[in-house]
């Protein structure tokens, strides 16, 4: 048996393919990483300060930049929470319990992942714009939804539906329920149940689906740019307004505001990475158990 | 413990959520007296951020309200749809008739708008040219140019955009003076010419973004306002126009959004806001913009700005929007007949 490989006990080794090889396809690996994931990154912030830390400034605190900021934080703090609750709710449902038409249920959940986000803001037009079949009744009573904050709420509700529960899901089902069982056992309520055996299990889970989610809902483009109407410092998240100083021939203030949908971004693997570091263990224990 | 912490972090989160969300409503902008919602096609956005500007400061001195108006910008097509769709807009100020026509067809604007206004409801003009590179390599006068092997020419989609519908009709109108009026010729003309077209944009500004940053292409049809604008932006050194032969008067018109403004309260002003675009001081702000001013005084005071162009209207040569949207851009009209991509 060579030396320079790695093998499971009395098993046939794990790794036999020469050095070159190995280190053309990391090599390879590595530089496809570098160029497309990256660079653009990279680019981003140049093109961002490429007129200097001031320019960039300005373009941050420009009062339609200001007003998208607000706006994309007000919709991901409303859809966030949202999708917190129905994710929590699908996969309790799912993963401790039988019941007929749950194949059905999985599938729903995974739906807005299959469906083209153009589709997702299309149907909210279909159903709340004025020809559709809530719109006459709507504006008669002065309500307004789509090209409107609910809107944008909605679709991004809709788009980031499946982040938490699909990250919960595979988790408590691994679980198993007999934990549950014990304490339903002991005379604990469904509630009880639920907040002292089933959350401490998944709370890593679930924060980490609500990074995911919150990533997603803030950086949404494409349903969102159906319901939004474009309504410059009124119904334009940071997405949409990115695109328009790009059309404006304002490329400084398009990569400041995109800055900071990709700080965003590098937040987000930040905090992930230092959840996995320190509580890499309970991330473990709950996984094993 | 960690439980604990993270229960009491949820609530925090949750509270400190919903406090936020409450100091951002309450911290939006306040709303001027008055707000209007102009719905415009793609490259008229820093003619109207002039214009607004301009408008409420008239407004003011005429004893009005503080007037905040809000754009909203895309292709005119798509742009008419979000209208028909609910946008709520107090005034639209679109690419082509026809699109308008679209919104008072569904009832949200009365059927006789265009004749509410002078010259058609249009209060500035525009033409179709073409953009080049600098030193024009490809050797590109006219619109027979376009339809040769191996020139790559830009242009958006004509079921969505305005500016797109008015090149393909600009091309038509020369192919029908060329070959006098025979159909056949022309629409061979049109269908060699979009063999050319490697991409469609849904809008101008999009069409204008592929060729000047994206690098595609050999010609951009345009705009004449939007050709200047990018010129004017990304330096002379690197573009430059050329004006066919023979090329389309093309006639943005504006109109208010009559069941939006009666259920706002807000004609009085909107109205206001559309003949103020007649004015001396509109029109300059047009001209200035590159659109050409219908006022013959401030025309004259541009005169060296816009190159003098053959011009044919739509309502002589193609019997006006109508007839001309049916007959090309209509499901299986002429232009799906020609345009099948990857053929």
């Amino acid at each position: 048996m060579p030396a320079e490989t790695i093998a499971p006990s009395g098993g046939r080794p794990a790794l036999r393919e020469p050095l070159w090889l190995r280190l053309s396809l990391i090599g390879g690996a590595l530089t496809f990483l570098a160029v497309f994931l990256l660079l653009p990154l990279i680019l981003v912030f140049v093109q961002a300060l490429g007129h200097g830390v001031e320019a960039y400034w300005d373009a941050l605190v420009e009062q339609d930049a200001v007003s998208a900021i607000q706006l994309t934080v007000l919709v991901a703090a409303i859809a966030v929470p949202l999708n917190l609750v129905f994710g929590v709710a699908a996969s309790w449902c799912i993963a401790k319990f039988e019941f007929r038409g749950k194949s059905l249920l999985i599938t729903l959940i995974d739906l807005p992942f299959s469906v083209s986000p153009v589709i997702s803001g299309m149907v909210y037009v279909l159903l709340f714009g004025l020809n559709g079949w809530l719109g006459p009744w709507l504006i008669d009573h002065n309500i307004k939804i789509i090209f409107a904050l609910p809107g944008l709420v909605l679709a991004t509700v809709f788009v980031t539906f499946p982040f938490v529960a699909r990250e919960l899901i595979p988790l408590m089902q691994e679980q198993g329920t007999e934990e549950e069982e014990a304490a339903v056992v002991l005379g604990a309520s469904g509630w009880q149940v639920f907040r002292r055996v089933t959350l401490p299990n998944i709370k890593w889970g679930l924060l980490y689906g609500v990074l995911l989610c919150n990533a997603r809902a803030m950086g949404e483009f494409g349903a969102v740019s159906v319901v939004s109407g474009h309504i410059r410092g009124m119904t334009n998240t940071m997405p949409l307004h990115v695109e328009i100083l790009y059309n404006e021939y304002n490329f400084v203030a398009a990569f400041a505001v995109a800055s900071l949908l990709a700080l965003l971004a590098l937040v987000t693997l930040v905090v992930k990475s230092l959840l996995e570091w320190r509580y890499g263990d309970e991330l473990a224990a709950s996984a094993r158990h | 413990m960690v439980f604990g912490l993270l229960r009491r972090g949820f609530l925090g989160v949750t509270l400190a959520a919903g406090a936020l969300g409450c100091g951002l409503l309450t911290s939006m902008p306040a709303a001027a007296d008055t707000t209007l919602l102009n719905v415009s096609y793609d490259p008229t956005r820093e003619l109207y951020v002039e214009y607004n500007k301009a408008f409420a400061e008239y407004w003011k001195t005429q004893g009005g309200d503080a007037v905040r108006i809000n754009q909203s910008h895309g292709g005119s097509g798509k742009q008419a749809r979000s209208v028909i769709d609910g946008l709520d807009a107090d005034i639209v100020t679109l690419a082509l008739a026809y699109d308008i026509d679209a919104i008072a067809e569904r009832g949200q604007i009365n059927k006789d708008w265009q004749a509410r206004l002078p010259q058609n409801s249009s209060p500035y003009t525009s033409t179709i040219v073409f953009l080049v590179r600098k030193g024009n390599p490809k050797g590109i006068k006219n619109w027979d140019d376009l339809a040769k092997p191996g020139v790559q020419v830009i242009t958006p989609n004509p079921k969505t955009s305005g500016g797109a519908r008015w090149n393909y009709l600009a091309a038509w109108g020369y192919a029908l003076e060329k070959w006098n009026n025979d159909e056949a010729k022309a629409k061979e003309f049109l269908e060699q010419i979009f063999k050319n077209v490697p991409v469609l944009d849904t809008g101008a500004r999009g069409s204008t973004i592929t060729f000047t940053e994206r690098g595609l292409g050999d010609v951009l049809l345009s705009w004449e306002n939007e050709a200047f604008l990018s010129i004017k932006e990304l330096g002379a050194d690197k573009l430059e126009i050329v004006v066919p032969s023979l090329t389309i008067l093309a006639e943005p018109p504006v109109a208010v959004v009559d069941k939006v403004v009666d259920r706002k309260g807000t004609r009085k002003v909107a109205e206001a806001y559309l003949n103020y675009l007649y004015s001396d001081a509109g029109q300059e702000i047009a001209a200035k913009n590159f659109y050409r001013p219908r006022n013959p005084a401030i025309a004259a005071k541009y005169e060296n700005v816009f190159t003098k162009a053959n011009l044919f209207t739509i309502d002589e040569r193609l019997g006006g929007w109508q007839a001309a949207q049916k007959k090309h851009f209509s499901d299986g009209g002429i232009f799906d007949q020609i345009y099948q991509p990857g053929k």
